[in-house]
Order: C-alpha cells, then structure tokens, then sequence
C-alpha cells in the first residue's frame, strides 16, 4: 500500500535527511515512525505525501510511484493520503467546519453534499458542538481534531500525522491517539510520526519503525524489503 | 464566485501594482486603438475614393462614332467594368465650364474645343482595387484610337502605403506595451500567490488540482485586464473628440473593433496571471 524502496532525500547538505530507509505499511496497518527530532520523521512523510521527490529510490503509495507520478496526478494521490501537520495548518479565518468543507469544496464536490458530510466528520472526531468555531477559539486538541477531520474528508487510504500528540497534554494526547485507533479500525491505514517514548510504551502491540540520524535502525514488524 | 472574492481581495493587496498594470495593458491597447482609430478612418476615405475610380480614357479626335460605340460596348462586357460613359467634346466643354467657373468664359470664346471627347469608365466594387485599375487602363489604351487612359494609382497607393506604415507604428508601440504589461501582471499576480502561499499549500496538500488554485489569479489578472481595456477606449474615445473638435471630421470605431479590443485587454491579462501563477505553483510544490 505504502512503499518505499532504498529512499534517500537529500537537500544538498552534507548529510542526506533521510538514508536507503525501506518499509513496507500494510492496508489498515497502524504504525509509529519514532525518532529524535531531525531523525528525518518529518521528511518520511512528506515522501509519502509527494511534498518531496526521492533523491534515489522510491516511494509507491497505492497505484502511484515517485518516480513515475506527473505532476497532474498529485491532486489524486493527495486525495487519497491524509496529512495532518505538525503545525495543524488550519486556515485563520474560517471556521472549524469551513475547514473541513474546503478540503470537499477542491475537489469539486457539490455544495449540497458538503454540508452533511462535513457535520458527519465532525462528529466523527467529536468536534460537532464546535463546529462555527474559528482556530483561535479552539484549545490545540480540538484544533488538532479539526485537522484530522480536514485530512479525513476525502477518505484516505492512509493517513499521516506528523507529531498529533507534540503540543498537547496527556489527556489530550490520549484522546486524539484513541481517534487515530478508531479510524484504523474503520480500515484506513495510518503512520503516525512521533518521538513520545511514553506513548509508544503505552501501546506495546502497535508496530514501530525507528530512525536515527536518517536512517531506518528499527522495525518490530522486522522486515526491511 | 470564490474565485471572484478572491480575485478581489487580491486586487486589495497590492493596489499600486494593479493600478500600475491597468495603467501598462491601457497603454497598450490605446495605442492599438489609435491605429485603429486611424485604419478605421483611411478605410472609410479610402472606400469614398474607390467608390469615384475609375479609368478614363482620352479618345482622339479622328475616332468614328462607330468606333467609339463598339468600343464603349468591349469594355462594358470586361469583368471589371460596371459601365463606361462616352463624354463627347462638347459635353466635355460643357462639364469643365460649370465645374470651373472662373473659366467659363475663356471656353465660350474658344473658335476650336480643345478638350478630346472620352470614355468614363468605373469598375464594378469588388475591382476598385489598385491592381485591377492598372490592367483596365492597360487594355483600354490598347485601341489604336485611344491617346491616353489615366487613372489615380499613386494616390490610391499612397493611402495603401500610409495605412501600412501607420500599422507598424502601432504594432511595435502595442507589443512593446503589451510586454510591459504582462510583466507587471506577472508581479501583481506573484505577490498575490506569495501573500497566499500558506492558504495555497494547504489546497494543494489536500488535493486541490492546479487549476481550482489557478482560477483566482485569473479572474484576477481577467479583471485587471479589463480595466485596462476600458481605460484604453477611454483615451481613444478622448483622443477621437479632440481631434474631431479641432482637425477633421472622424468616424468613430465600429462596434466589434471595441468589442475586440476589451476581449483582447482581458485575454492578455488573463495569460499573464496565468503565466505568473503557473510558474509560481511548481516552484511551491513537490521538490
Ligand atoms: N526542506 C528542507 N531543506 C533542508 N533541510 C531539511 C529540509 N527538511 C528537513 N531538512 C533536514 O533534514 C533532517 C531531518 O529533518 P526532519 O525530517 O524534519 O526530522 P524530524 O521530523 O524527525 O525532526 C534535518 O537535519 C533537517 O534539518
Ligand atoms: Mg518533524
């Protein structure tokens, strides 16, 4: 589903951000991407995401491959893989459930569709009282589930969370990785960036795949195809 | 209508380069207009003039009667020829004292007519073109009894050649303007994607395709191009009545030629946004 063969990205330093890393993601497998910070977790994902272009190797996610893809496929494979930044990436001046609607309204779905599923995805992450809310009134949690909805609304074969729980308390960080738990189960996969060693303690049954310095150092589910 | 408010807030932004590229795509068009203007104007002359070629030819005075009405009779059945009037001397005599009065009495005490009898020939509207003027002027003096076909070639030509020279004038002021324009809306349009940018990687991350993101900067760089157009027919409508006050009697444009030029302002401006856009959302994506 998610592939990627001998990946190397390099952004012209000395060293590359990420180094010959090879994983396999499974459909409706769940996965951590651990690591220190500047581990190149961030980099993986934007791979994954066509954000970046492999410098050698490559990236296959469902039927598109990095080294194949045309720029007008890009709109398509985004469809399909959800991404929610470490940052949330909402837009400041539209509300929660504008948010969530401009994810429908890009690709051209009717207005008279959008405003169902958007109240479906909302309460989907249980933000549905929230839903005339702007970002600003919103704690990091509840800003954190606008983006998820946001990265859910096309329903991506996968999703991926750069650093979801980074910012946010345990209580809050517990609840948006319960979510992450209850989309998997739906059947989507997901591959969730982090460097919380407590959180991944928590969930010893959850699959890990560990880098270091850009490079793959680890993988429980041990293959490195 | 998204397009439209976005298309707006992002004249908003930068209003002194908008104004800047309305002011380029004006320009350009103005002086596209003055040669219009111009063409439009020799047009109309030039059509007054062809409506009165026609050839005439001398006819000499030893020609028979008979000669003259077989002849007048060949030349009506060319393909270019509408009629041919025969003008004998004395009504040849007779036209040019009324026509040039101060004269008349010269010719009433004249004991010999000095003017030849001639034949009118004008040539169908569809031939008043300098080409076939030449080769009905080259037949007609073919008869022997024909001492001279005369016809108003070089000034006809010469109104050609102005007209011509007026276009180039234009061409190169227009084009020039032209780029002028399109590279300050190529600015206009790329500080509105930079001020943008954030909103515009957020589209593209879930899934917008370049041309939902591009429909803005067009409906933009349409606008501006618009305005540009009309600013434009303004100026030639100005420039129009100012002459028109002070020199000569002008027509004004038809009506698709304004027409035409509005579309073409708001086309250019349109590409220019696009090019500009284009250009601006590879450099945001994948790398
Ligand atoms: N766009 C970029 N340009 C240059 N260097 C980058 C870029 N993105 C990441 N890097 C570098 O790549 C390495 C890995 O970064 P990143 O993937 O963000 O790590 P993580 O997300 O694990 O903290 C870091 O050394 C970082 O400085
Ligand atoms: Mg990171």
């Amino acid at each position: 589903m998610v592939q990627l063969r001998s990946v190397t990205k390099s952004f012209g330093g000395s060293s590359a951000a990420v180094q010959d890393i090879s994983f396999h993601l499974r459909k409706g497998e769940f996965a951590f991407l651990t690591g220190d910070s500047g581990a190149g977790k961030t980099t993986v994902l934007k791979l994954i995401h066509m954000l970046h272009r492999p410098t050698s190797g490559e990236v296959r996610v469902s039927r598109y491959s990095s080294s194949r893809i045309r720029r007008r496929d890009l709109p398509g494979l985004r469809r399909r893989v959800g991404y929610i930044f470490q940052d949330f990436r909402l837009l400041e001046n539209l509300t929660a459930e504008e948010n969530v609607a401009f994810a429908l309204e890009v690709t051209g779905m009717p207005r008279a569709k959008i405003g169902p599923r958007v109240q479906k995805l909302l309460s989907q992450v249980g933000l549905a009282a929230r839903a005339q809310a702007f970002p600003r009134e919103l704690s990091g949690g509840e800003q954190q589930r606008v983006a998820v909805a946001r990265a859910l609304a096309n329903e991506p074969l996968v999703l991926l969370a750069d650093e979801p729980t980074g910012n946010l308390d345990e209580r809050a960080s517990a609840g948006v990785f319960g979510l992450f738990q209850k989309i998997n189960a739906s059947g989507t996969s997901v591959l969730m960036a982090t460097h919380d060693a407590e959180l991944i303690r928590r969930h010893r049954d959850v699959r890990v795949i560990e880098l270091e310095q850009g490079r793959l150092v680890f993988d429980s589910a041990g293959e490195t195809e | 209508m998204r397009a439209l408010r976005e298309a707006m807030s992002g004249i908003r932004r930068a209003p002194v380069l908008t104004l800047l590229s309305v002011m380029a795509i004006g320009l350009s068009v103005f002086s596209i207009g003055l040669f219009a203007l111009t063409a439009h104007n020799i047009d109309v002359a030039l059509s007054d003039v062809e409506g009165r070629v026609e050839v005439v030819a001398y006819l000499r005075d030893d020609a028979s009667e008979e000669q003259i009405a077989i002849a007048r009779h060949e030349i009506e059945s060319f393909p270019e020829v509408e009629s041919a009037r025969y003008v004998s001397k004395v009504e040849a005599l007779y036209e040019a004292s009324r026509e040039l009065t101060e004269f008349s009495d010269v010719y009433s005490d004249l004991e010999v007519n000095p003017l030849p009898a001639s034949l009118e020939i004008r040539l169908e509207p569809d031939h008043r073109t300098p080409d076939d003027v030449e080769a009905v002027a080259d037949r007609v003096s073919a008869y022997q009894f024909v001492e001279e076909a005369r016809y108003g070639r070089e000034w006809v030509d010469r109104i050609y050649s102005l007209r011509r020279v007026a276009g180039g004038a234009a061409a190169i002021l227009g084009i020039s303007f032209a780029t002028g324009a399109a590279l300050l809306i190529g600015i206009a349009v790329r500080m509105s994607v930079l001020a943008r940018s954030r909103e515009i990687a957020i589209m593209q991350t879930v899934g917008a395709t370049d041309g939902y993101i591009r429909r803005p900067f067009l409906v933009e760089g349409l606008v501006t191009g618009l305005a540009g157009g009309l600013l434009a027919l303004g100026l030639t409508w100005g420039s129009y009545e100012a002459v028109q006050r002070t020199l000569v009697s002008l027509a004004w444009l038809p009506v698709p030629w304004t027409a035409a030029g509005l579309a073409f302002a708001g086309i250019l401006g349109m590409l220019a946004a696009g090019r500009a856009v284009r250009r601006e959302l590879r450099r945001l994506d994948v790398h």
